[in-house]
């Protein structure tokens, strides 16, 4: 993966900014040892590293105010960090880059149940936020899979999905405002604790920007009440056609689960020998999980297993306690964890129309066989994000690239059948090179534009989202 | 006035344009300053481009009139979520309104509370920037974080930076069974504590106005839910008896009278015809009503729980001093043109978030020609 050239006059500048940075941050917030530095080399998107200049933790919103102006001044390039989960390198520093982490901004600010809203700093993690409100019944909507780690900030950067958002949207559906620093230092307040924008949608555009357009330091957020219940059904098929033609049913008969998953026969069997969650042996199984009281979940339960057994399933099973709901989960909870007992894996993220289910699995397949990598389907089939795991072996030589090629078709697919490169997790440096896949250069360089305006001289995290070449006149201005 | 049918044609009046144009889809919802300009029509463009209702996605041209969209899908049981208002009636305008317009304007109407905003079933959008050239964001598939959302942006920026062609909606399916309640007599201040016990509560409310003047001018606070039958008539029950405190909720089961009720909150029917000017304000509910007191309204209706207030008051007064110290906005929806081109009708922003906008409208429209000064 190839990144920019550090620029010779900032790394011989080290010094000088670091001594800087000291004059507005205590000496433990500014990390400029090598050795220390180390540890912001990557985020969860391991096959590449490189330790930036230097790392700063902010405690409040004033001190990141300080951090940006300084490195504006300076000219030096800086990398928003939340908790370093990003599977897409969207944190990946460059030699040359202030890593700027928000880990100390942890606090919850406002909790309103009147208004349905809790204002926190961004630093705090994603399940924290739950936690805060839990007591009163509340959540956070947004669950991506690694809730527990995953700071707000990083959510709001990549507009974090999740297994819920069938039902409950995505991040951007579920923030309602934030104050964010741009990159000389100004801090602006954009949306609040109202539901819609009074101007342009600056929030919208704000969201899922990966970092690109300001360090977003407190974030407003929806709060919504617990619903009374929720069962899963589990439910197998001996083909992933007609599972992908049950999900296509579910929809259209008008029940909205709150989360419909799907897994195939090589994640079946990997999560069955790791977790034992007394998962058939089939070709395709779908977990469809339903809210509300029981009467309620019975009655949407009884109208899906209707629509499966037209399917001729080879497994049904309702839950009809805490105790089967939990056991029917565990299996899809620990697959990714299952498949890297087995391999390397390289977890992608496309997203497809629902009703191209089928013939983007078998497409798959076929690939598989001919890059003779094997793959492991798992994903949130209600909404078309699919997360195909490709096996690889780290040590074998070629093989990391061979993966990448595989992958890189893989997301290609997705979008010659009308779909996107990703669904949730973002570009990062990951996806870079293939926005041309999806994107005209027209169409690109109309977000170039926004970026134009909120980053005038392109050093916030300025070599992720976009192909380096399109970039390329921007960064060295 | 130019009427292309095509995008390329559309994209050619755009490069061809010598002077300010005036974009406009139906023209049912003349909001913002008044602009000078040529008209630029973009009803030529219609018709349904592809519908899957096995996948909840809609992709139609921007010219397409609303209700061609609504009728195709409700033949296969579905709709927008975000329940568009009409504003003939409160604008007293004529015409079809487009897919577009709607888009242009973000319009959602109640169920915003439950299933969001335009922007946020709207997953993506095809439009011709101020240089003419056409741009595409987004797609027809709900999750999608593959570079920046301008889909947001272009929903509510009102044709500034870039006219419409082609959207795409995440959509619904239409519930199989809607009830009301209706509670009589509260007070501003009781409404809005009922309607936030309802919207804090499990059971799914889709609907949480009250009108401090009734359709028989006493006040009347009014909640809806929607779901399967059993469901719902589960919901009415459990919400009367939350609601108790505040009062015997009359729960009402006939559909057409409770889409009636909430027609007549969705567009704002008691204003229609009513003289005055006619303001949106957007709070976080608590606030509803100090400012609902603050603006000494002829008229007043509060929906989304009491976050949004549609006031209506004596004609060319910036009602904005009644937000002071109240985080929220006003716009202006009705008013004459004079009023219009006097007052701002968007809420004036801070100088740094005011300098962005202005960037980004100079971005994507250099020369200025895009519905010039329309949100100031």
């Amino acid at each position: 993966m190839e990144m920019p050239t550090p620029n010779p006059d900032i790394l011989a500048r080290k010094a000088r900014i670091v001594e800087r940075l000291l004059e507005v941050l205590p000496r433990d917030a500014v990390i400029d040892d090598v050795h220390e530095t180390r540890a912001y080399e990557c985020d969860a998107l391991t096959a590449y590293k490189c330790p930036p200049l230097c790392a700063v933790l902010p405690a409040s919103t004033g001190e990141v105010s300080e951090v940006l102006r300084i490195c504006h001044e300076e000219g030096v390039p800086v990398v928003p960090r939340g908790s370093g989960t990003s599977l897409a390198g969207g944190a990946l520093p460059t030699a040359d880059s202030v890593i700027l982490g928000v880990a100390r901004l942890r606090e919850v600010l406002e909790t309103d149940y009147e208004n349905r809203f809790i204002r926190v700093q961004t630093g705090r993690t994603n399940l924290s936020v739950t936690g805060a409100v839990e007591e009163e019944d509340f959540f956070y909507a947004p669950d991506p899979s690694s809730q527990l780690a995953c700071a707000i900030a990083g959510n709001i950067g990549m507009n974090s999905g999740g297994a819920h958002c069938l039902k409950y949207g995505v991040t951007t559906n579920n923030l309602l405002g934030v104050t964010m620093v741009l990159m000389d230092g100004t801090v602006v307040e954009v949306g609040g604790a109202h539901l819609d924008a009074g101007g342009l949608d600056l929030l919208g555009v704000i969201c899922g920007s990966e970092g690109q357009l300001g360090v977003v330091t407190e974030a407003t957020l929806r709060i919504l009440r617990k619903p009374e219940g929720a069962r899963p059904v589990l439910m197998g098929f001996d083909s992933n056609e007609v599972a992908g033609e049950c999900v296509s049913d579910i929809i259209k008969a008008g029940v909205l689960p709150v989360a419909i998953e799907f897994m195939d026969r090589p994640v079946i069997r990997a999560t069955e020998a790791f977790a034992h969650a007394g998962y058939p042996d089939c070709e395709a199984l779908l977990i469809v999980e339903v809210e509300g009281s029981d009467a309620e979940i019975d009655e949407q339960l009884g109208l899906i297993t209707q629509i499966a057994r037209r399917h001729n399933p080879v497994e049904l099973r309702e839950s009809k306690s805490a105790e089967e709901s939990a056991n029917i989960w565990l299996g899809r909870k620990s697959a990714f964890g299952a498949m890297g007992q087995i391999n390397d894996y390289m977890c992608l993220d496309g997203t497809i129309p629902v009703t191209s289910l089928p013939y983007v699995l078998k497409r798959i397949g076929e690939m598989s066989k001919e890059y003779g990598l094997d793959v492991g389907n798992v994903f949130h089939a209600g909404d078309g994000n699919m997360h195909p795991l490709i096996l690889f072996d780290a040590n074998k030589p070629g093989d990391l690239e061979l993966c990448e090629r595989f992958g890189a078709d893989i997301l290609k697919l997705c979008v010659e059948v009308g779909g996107c490169l990703t669904g949730e997790h973002g570009v990062g440096i990951e996806k870079r090179d293939l926005m041309h896949a999806q994107f005209s250069r027209a169409d690109m360089e109309a977000q170039l534009r926004v970026k134009d305006v909120f980053d005038p001289n392109w050093l916030l995290n300025p070599a992720k989202v976009f192909p380096l070449d399109v970039t390329e006149s921007r960064r060295a201005a | 006035m130019m009427n292309p049918v095509t995008e390329a044609e559309l994209a050619e009046a755009v490069v061809g344009a010598s002077g300010p144009l005036r974009i406009m889809g139906g023209g049912t919802r003349p909001i913002g300053k008044p602009v000078a300009g040529e008209l630029l029509s973009v009803a030529g463009l219609r018709g349904v481009e592809l519908y899957e209702p096995g996948a909840l996605t809609i992709v139609v041209k921007a010219g397409t009139p609303l209700a061609e969209v609504e009728a195709a899908l409700a033949a296969e049981g579905q709709r927008l979520p975000f329940e568009p208002m009409d504003h003939r009636p409160l604008l007293g305008t004529a015409g079809e309104p487009t897919i577009g317009g709607v888009v242009a304007a973000n319009v959602s109407g109640p169920r915003r509370i439950q299933a969001g905003a335009c922007r946020d079933s709207l997953i993506g959008v095809r439009f011709v920037d101020g240089r003419g050239e056409v741009i595409k964001n987004g797609g027809r598939v709900m999750k999608n974080v593959t570079g920046y959302d301008l889909v947001k942006l272009m929903a509510g920026s009102y044709g500034t930076l870039g006219v419409l062609s082609e959207l795409s909606f995440k959509v619904l399916p239409v519930p199989e069974a809607v009830a009301g309640l209706r509670i009589e007599g509260l007070s501003d201040e009781a409404a809005v504590r009922a309607l936030s016990m309802a919207l804090a509560s499990p059971f799914e409310v889709s609907g949480a106005a009250h009108a401090p003047a009734g359709a028989d001018g006493t006040p009347v606070t009014m909640i809806r839910i929607e779901g399967f039958a059993a469901s719902v008539a589960y919901r009415a029950e459990a919400l009367k008896a939350l609601l108790a405190p505040f009062g015997a909720a009359a729960v009402e089961n006939d559909a057409a009278k409770v889409v009636a009720d909430w027609r007549w909150v969705r567009d704002v029917e008691g204003f229609a015809g009513q003289t005055g000017d006619v303001w949106r304000i957007s709070v976080k509910p608590s606030d509803g009503p100090r400012v609902g007191a603050a603006l000494q309204a002829q008229g007043l209706l509060y929906d989304w729980g009491g976050g949004l207030i549609w006031a209506r008051v004596g004609a060319g007064r910036d009602i904005r001093p009644a937000l002071a110290g109240v985080g929220g906005h006003a716009t202006l929806i009705r008013a004459s043109e004079e009023t219009r081109a006097a007052l701002p009708v968007f809420q004036p922003e801070p100088a740094p978030l005011a300098a962005i906008s202005a960037g980004l409208r100079a971005q994507f429209d250099p020369r200025g020609i895009l519905n010039p000064g329309l949100m100031g």
